[in-house]
């Protein structure tokens, strides 16, 4: 993995917040943890505008006449995030060849799964093939949670959502989770990865280093758990990351200048079953006759598992 | 020195465009409009402009690159038609509401439904509440001046609104025409520079731009775009004189076309003006007190202004290029007729439906309108609202 920078927790966390405090988040929110990591990664004297997606991230940090953000922010809609930056980010380039601006500017975009994987896919695929000098962020906490956990396209096959919903008819959402890192690493975009919290926070802070300065589009899809979608106890989030890195559901790749690179490789992977055991939404395939499910969901892993292991070049 | 020269007004546009030498220019293609960003690509390619120009996938995503451009402290420009609007009326009331002075060249199409590529009104009639200034334009020429005004008016401290400048698809973006072209120092010098109070990529203060509002605070933002629209109505006026100062050509809120002793007026927007003059200088010949007005800025809408131009006139056809479907005739014939209640009670009012989808409208037609208004005033019935050059079943 290339990083500009050796690592060091201790340094990494005596850099200034860029998200103040206070903001409305819920208690143990997964996303919060990944902006705060992503916009470490920010050199200190560089300044940055950075663009949200409606979300709960947007409603929470930004409430007229409070902000959290310690950069200039802004927001316009759900589906149009990464378009909004790519205005930003020209008018950023108009000043810098006319002269009317001598410091550094980075942007940095961030949406939930609905407002990128969904509704906002088409705007953030466009900046991207313009090769707008961006970083795009998901958090995906895999569901709509800003209004009330409904299935998006990045829901999980058999997870219970509001609008997939479980029942004596429904075993919660039938269609597979689509894989989007690999979507935007079809557009041939400098860097592309995946990453989420694991152990002292190494893989998303240097990941997000690579995105914010390498230039062009990079994307940056973070695995960002929901305690209230997912219904697990708010103390087990890095347990649930872990799970989900050492089961394979949630690998730990990048994507660079067209390179695949595996990250992380487990010894011996964790039952997917563990990993769903954690978590609430998937309670009712635990029911014996649901058992075929979780065997279902394991092959789906293990065939997504394998495939990116060739991609990446692991034999 | 002005100089003649003969264009469309998609080429007046683009002429505007590379005098004004906007920052940002975002846009996507889509009929009759598709000619202005192809001109600003060509200008771009043979370095006649330093625009930035982002070649977005939808309207919606031209809408919001404008957003963030116009909230970074530049100017930026879109242009469109038809359903490409109508995929931006989100952003639209986003970028008003954000008070962000974006500058559109609406070349007018009809909405879909079915598809059609020619000129009416319904797609920014149906934008026409969503807080953005609107002047149309009757020729090229006016396409021109109504763009070299557009931001001076957008940008003003006491407006700082989007504004749109409409012209008729084909008829007007298409239709070639003799004009007078100013040059480009005095444009230049005309539309003057653009220095926003607040951006964000100013480093010495960190902004917010649309932020979550709550009942709180929502209404009186609101009230800042009510204010500003309102605003809007001296500065619209201050730089029309301004620019018949500098250039010689005059305008206002609405064009009036003979009207000094005016019984029988029409209101057009747009294109249709030029027909309905043809019709009312035949009448006068024949002794017919006919009259017109053109209506060019709206949005601020000049109710009390249109009053008072129309308070010696015994009769008014109020005429829509847009069917508002809306059971009560066209958008612009509700609001006139609310514009006159009780202010020149005793003119009788016909609203005419005319031209969707690019219907062609003759002076025959226009002859036909001032019978009614004729009959109208003899006592005769008319309908409230009707629909002129259409072919109906018997």
């Amino acid at each position: 993995m290339s990083a500009y920078t050796a690592y060091s927790l201790k340094n990494v966390a005596n850099v200034p917040e860029r998200l103040a405090p206070g903001h409305r988040m819920c208690a143990g929110c997964g996303s919060t943890i990944g902006i705060r990591a992503v916009l470490r990664a920010l050199k200190p004297e560089d300044q940055a505008v950075i663009t949200c997606a409606t979300s709960c991230l947007e409603v929470s940090s930004c409430t007229y006449p409070y902000s959290s953000w310690n950069d200039s922010f802004i927001h316009t809609a759900f589906e149009c995030a990464a378009a909004t930056t790519s205005g930003v980010e020209a008018a950023y380039t108009a000043m810098k060849k006319k002269g009317k601006l001598d410091e550094t500017y980075k942007f940095i975009t961030f949406g939930g799964d609905g407002g990128t994987y969904d509704i906002g896919f088409q705007s953030l695929s466009g900046a991207m093939e313009r090769g707008t000098d961006m970083v795009y962020v998901c958090y995906d906490n895999e569901a709509y949670m800003n209004t009330g956990i409904q299935r998006s396209s990045s829901t999980p096959q058999y997870a219970d959502t509001t609008t997939s919903a479980v029942g004596s008819k429904s075993d919660g959402k039938p269609q597979f989770k689509k894989d989007l890192t690999k979507i935007m690493a079809a557009h041939h975009i400098p860097y592309v990865a995946q990453t989420t919290y694991i152990g002292n926070f190494k893989d998303i802070h240097q990941k997000s280093e690579v995105a914010i300065y390498t230039e062009g589009p990079a994307f940056l899809n973070i695995f960002a758990p929901c305690p209230r979608g997912w219904r697990y106890d708010e103390s087990n989030l890095m347990d649930v990351c872990k799970a989900a890195v050492e089961s394979c559901v949630w690998p730990l790749f990048e994507v660079i200048n067209g390179e695949w690179v595996l990250n992380y490789e487990p010894k011996k992977k964790l039952p997917v079953a563990d990993y769903l055991a954690m978590q609430g939404r998937f309670k009712h395939l635990f029911k014996p006759e649901n058992e075929y499910r979780i065997q279902q969901l394991q092959d789906e892993v293990d065939a997504r598992w394998d495939e990116l292991r060739s991609l990446c070049g692991v034999v | 020195m002005s100089k003649k020269d003969r264009m469309s007004g998609n080429q007046a546009i683009a002429l505007a465009i590379r005098q004004i030498d906007p920052d940002v220019i975002a846009a996507f293609p889509i009929t009759p409009s598709t000619e202005i960003p192809q001109y600003v690509s060509a200008f771009k390619a043979d370095g006649l402009i330093s625009t930035e120009f982002i070649t977005v996938e939808s309207e919606h995503s031209a809408m919001s690159a404008c957003i963030g451009a116009s909230a970074a402290g530049v100017r930026a420009m879109t242009a469109t038609s038809s359903a490409g609007m109508a995929l931006m009326y989100e952003m639209l009331y986003v970028a008003s509401s954000d008070r962000l002075p974006i500058v559109m060249a609406a070349v007018n199409r009809a909405l879909t439904g079915p598809i059609n590529i020619n000129a009416d009104h319904s797609d920014s009639m149906g934008a026409n509440n969503s807080g953005w200034i609107q002047i149309y334009s009757e020729d090229a020429q006016e396409a021109y001046d109504n763009m070299l005004m557009a931001h001076r008016i957008a940008e003003h401290e006491k407006v700082m609104l989007p504004v749109m400048i409409c012209q008729d698809g084909f008829i007007t973006s298409h239709g070639i025409e003799n004009i007078e072209v100013e040059e480009d120092s005095l444009v230049k010098n005309f539309v003057g520079e653009y220095h926003p109070k607040k951006h964000l990529l100013n480093p010495k203060e960190i902004i917010g731009v649309g932020p979550y509002s709550i009942s709180a605070y929502y209404y009186e933002m609101k009230m800042g775009q009510f204010h500003a629209m309102e605003n809007a109505r001296k500065v619209i006026l201050d730089v029309s004189a301004d620019f018949e100062k500098t250039f010689g050509r005059k305008y206002g809120f609405f064009e009036e076309y003979r009207m000094e002793d005016a019984e029988f007026a029409v209101l057009v927007m747009s294109s249709s003006a030029g027909t309905g003059k043809d019709a009312v200088d035949a009448l006068r010949e024949k002794g017919v007190k006919a009259g017109l007005v053109k209506l060019r800025v709206y949005r601020p809408f000049p109710a009390a202004e249109l009053a008072e131009a129309f308070k010696g006139v015994k009769a008014l056809a109020i005429m829509d290029k847009c069917d508002g479907l809306s059971g009560n005739g066209g958008p612009l014939g509700a609001e006139v007729r609310a514009a006159l209640y009780g202010k020149t009670d005793g003119i009788k009012t016909i609203n005419y439906v005319f031209g969707l989808g690019g219907r062609d409208i003759h002076v025959k037609d226009f002859f036909g309108i001032y019978d009614d208004l004729e009959a109208l005033v003899k006592g005769e019935s008319r309908p409230d609202c009707k629909h002129i050059g259409v072919r109906e079943k018997r």
